[in-house]
């Protein structure tokens, strides 16, 4: 019986021949992620043994520099914790400084084939590097570190081909958002990306791809390796891996063929993007005090060489704040070189350090009640980057850029040449 | 172990972000447990009280991987039992030591305030209003076994890989 790119992640990693839907399957962790949240005085527990400090990532991420004295308790637990075990990779407040899912990618953690967790919902991000990468709670966390393992429920997976060219001012997070509005939730099912689209497809558009299936409530989300993912790992870490491609009679609860060429920006309307999105022209006029591109969905170079596109020459309404944070620093150095920041700092833009910051409604960007936002991260669940009273749109980088000048929800289409 | 108790329904997709908001992610346990509900159903916590049963819909739990279960389980609440838990929310039930089962039809078998019975030996939910009986779906026994004795943590602790709780 053939198994899918995550059946197989799965079987190798728990020493089994074959893994199929229904199993609880035990397996070696090779990456565990800890971040900032971990560390918080409500969550800490002292480690005393680790399992392997190799195998692990130390971030920082949700509120830095910290923002209160909550924060820079975790953060300075952090730093014990990190010097007790002699952690190398640490990412502290400075140059190294980001988003974990974002570090993850661009310093080539998630290795192909691997298991990588994390204590935060968003770390199927490294699906993209065809890693079985899981979201888990705070004790997984404890679990993995300490005994170098962990447990799944196998789910079913879902199978989506990509085909054809994304038209201009459409991206991936848009293809996302008709997957939500087309199919609604995936919850405890797998799904694998796939197609003849993909060499198009840069490492974070797919990545946006990835992390998004956070909010599908997907459990596994895997792209199919490809020598673009291959490369761009390789040149970030020299370790050796063993990708996984699906078999060929591989079974899957659906397959589904996307074409890329059809898709149009879309507009989550607030609180889920469950079945609950509208093309961009449907809500065009919706008034926002308030726009942000960021996160480690949309927080990357990609994302803001197409912002600052569509606001070279223009200028952010007065009535509305655009807030601008780049996934790591290296993202922010980088774009600072291409000219991008200054472009979006004379628009009228605010351009803040790396962080999660206004994403989570942590700081830097908190909304009152009854603003409404126009977002290009991650969630918009109710109150999440604020008061429950606020409302949060989501769209594209794009979309985020050209309402933010108009003041209200706009096409981007009408910004590009 | 099987649980009597009175019972609150909550709908599908409650998220996490409901039951445990984001502003409160660096409060204490106990400061946490004030906001559960707060921006959907305020004042619940005054009410709900020790060994009740929460009734949830489809994908209950969906969202982030904070301890929602934990606040959840500080209610006082005995168990949970939804349609469909989501697996993040799954994981950390079984983690924090919340008796939570997954159990199809159950939305639709209650009204809010009915007496339900759960059993977490043949996995069962009973109305006691309406005599109705619905089977859930197993716990594998590695998981209840974690569930029952309060999560992971203690576990650590007993093997001394973590240190004890301030
Ligand atoms: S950027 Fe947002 S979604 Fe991503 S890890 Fe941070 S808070 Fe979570």
């Amino acid at each position: 019986m053939g198994m899918t790119a995550i059946e197989k992640i799965l079987a190798k990693n728990s020493g089994m021949d074959v893994v199929k839907p229904g199993d609880l399957v035990v397996v070696k962790v090779g990456t565990a992620v800890l971040y900032d949240n971990n560390f918080a005085p409500s969550i800490w527990r002292d480690i005393l043994k680790v399992h392997n400090p190799e195998n692990i990532v130390v971030v920082f991420d949700h509120r830095v520099p910290a923002k209160d004295i909550i924060s820079a308790t975790a953060q300075q637990t952090g730093r014990n914790f990190v010097k007790k075990f002699d952690i190398q990779r640490f990412h502290d407040v400075g140059a190294k400084q980001g988003i974990s899912h974002v570090l993850v990618a661009d310093y080539g953690y998630a290795l192909p084939g691997s298991v990588l967790v994390c204590g935060d919902s968003h770390t199927c991000s490294a699906g993209v590097f065809n890693c079985a990468a899981r979201g888990t709670g705070a004790p997984d966390m404890f679990y993995a570190v300490t005994k170098g393992e962990t447990w799944f429920r196998v789910g079913e997976t879902i199978r989506y081909d990509f085909q054809g060219l994304l038209p201009p001012a459409v991206s991936m997070k848009d293809v996302f958002l008709h997957i939500a509005d087309t199919y609604g939730s995936h919850a405890n099912l797998n799904v694998e990306f796939g197609g003849t689209a993909l060499p198009e497809l840069s490492i974070n558009a797919r990545r946006t791809m990835t992390t998004m299936c956070a909010e599908l409530s997907a459990e596994f989300a895997t792209f199919e390796p490809d020598q673009v993912m291959l490369d761009y790992v390789r040149e970030r870490n020299p370790t050796s891996f063993e990708e996984q491609y699906p078999d060929e009679d591989a079974i899957y609860l659906d397959r589904r063929t996307i074409n890329l060429d059809e898709i149009e920006p879309l507009v989550a309307l607030p609180d889920t993007v469950l079945k609950n999105s509208q093309k961009v022209g449907e809500v065009i006029g919706t008034q926002i005090n308030q726009a942000f591109i960021g996160s480690c969905a949309n927080g990357t170079l990609d994302d803001f060489a197409i912002a600052a596109e569509i606001l070279d020459g223009n200028k952010v309404s007065a009535d509305v704040r655009l807030i601008i944070t780049p996934g790591t620093q290296n993202i922010y150095l980088e774009a600072l070189r291409r000219g991008y920041i200054e472009t979006l700092i004379e628009a009228g833009a605010v351009v803040t350090n790396a962080t999660c910051g206004a994403c989570g409604g942590g700081h830097l960007g908190i909304l009152a009640s009854g603003e409404t936002c126009i977002t290009a991260s991650t969630r918009n669940f109710k109150g999440r980057m604020g008061d429950p009273d606020s409302k949060v749109f989501m769209g594209s980088p794009a979309t985020v850029a050209a309402s933010a000048i108009k003041g209200k929800i706009a096409d981007p289409r009408d910004f590009l040449n | 172990m099987e649980f009597t108790g009175k019972t609150w329904k909550f709908g599908d997709n409650i998220n996490t972000d409901l039951i445990l908001p984001g502003r409160a992610q660096l409060f204490t346990e106990a400061e946490q447990l004030r906001c559960v509900f707060e921006a959907n159903r305020p004042g619940w916590v005054d009410e709900v009280a020790k060994g009740d049963v929460l009734i949830g819909g489809y994908n209950f739990g969906m969202g982030s991987s904070r301890p929602a279960a934990r606040s959840l389980r500080n209610t006082g609440l005995a168990c949970m039992v939804a349609e469909s838990i989501n697996g993040l929310f799954y994981r950390n039930c079984v983690n924090w030591g919340f008796l939570a089962l997954e159990c199809e039809g159950i939305f639709k078998a209650f009204k809010e305030g009915d007496q339900a019975t759960v059993s977490f030996v043949d996995f069962t939910v009973k109305n006691r209003r309406t005599e109705e009986i619905l089977q859930g779906r197993l716990v594998p026994d590695v998981l209840l076994t974690t569930m029952k004795a309060g999560g992971v943590l203690p576990l650590l602790e007993t093997e001394g890989l973590i240190g004890s709780a301030k």
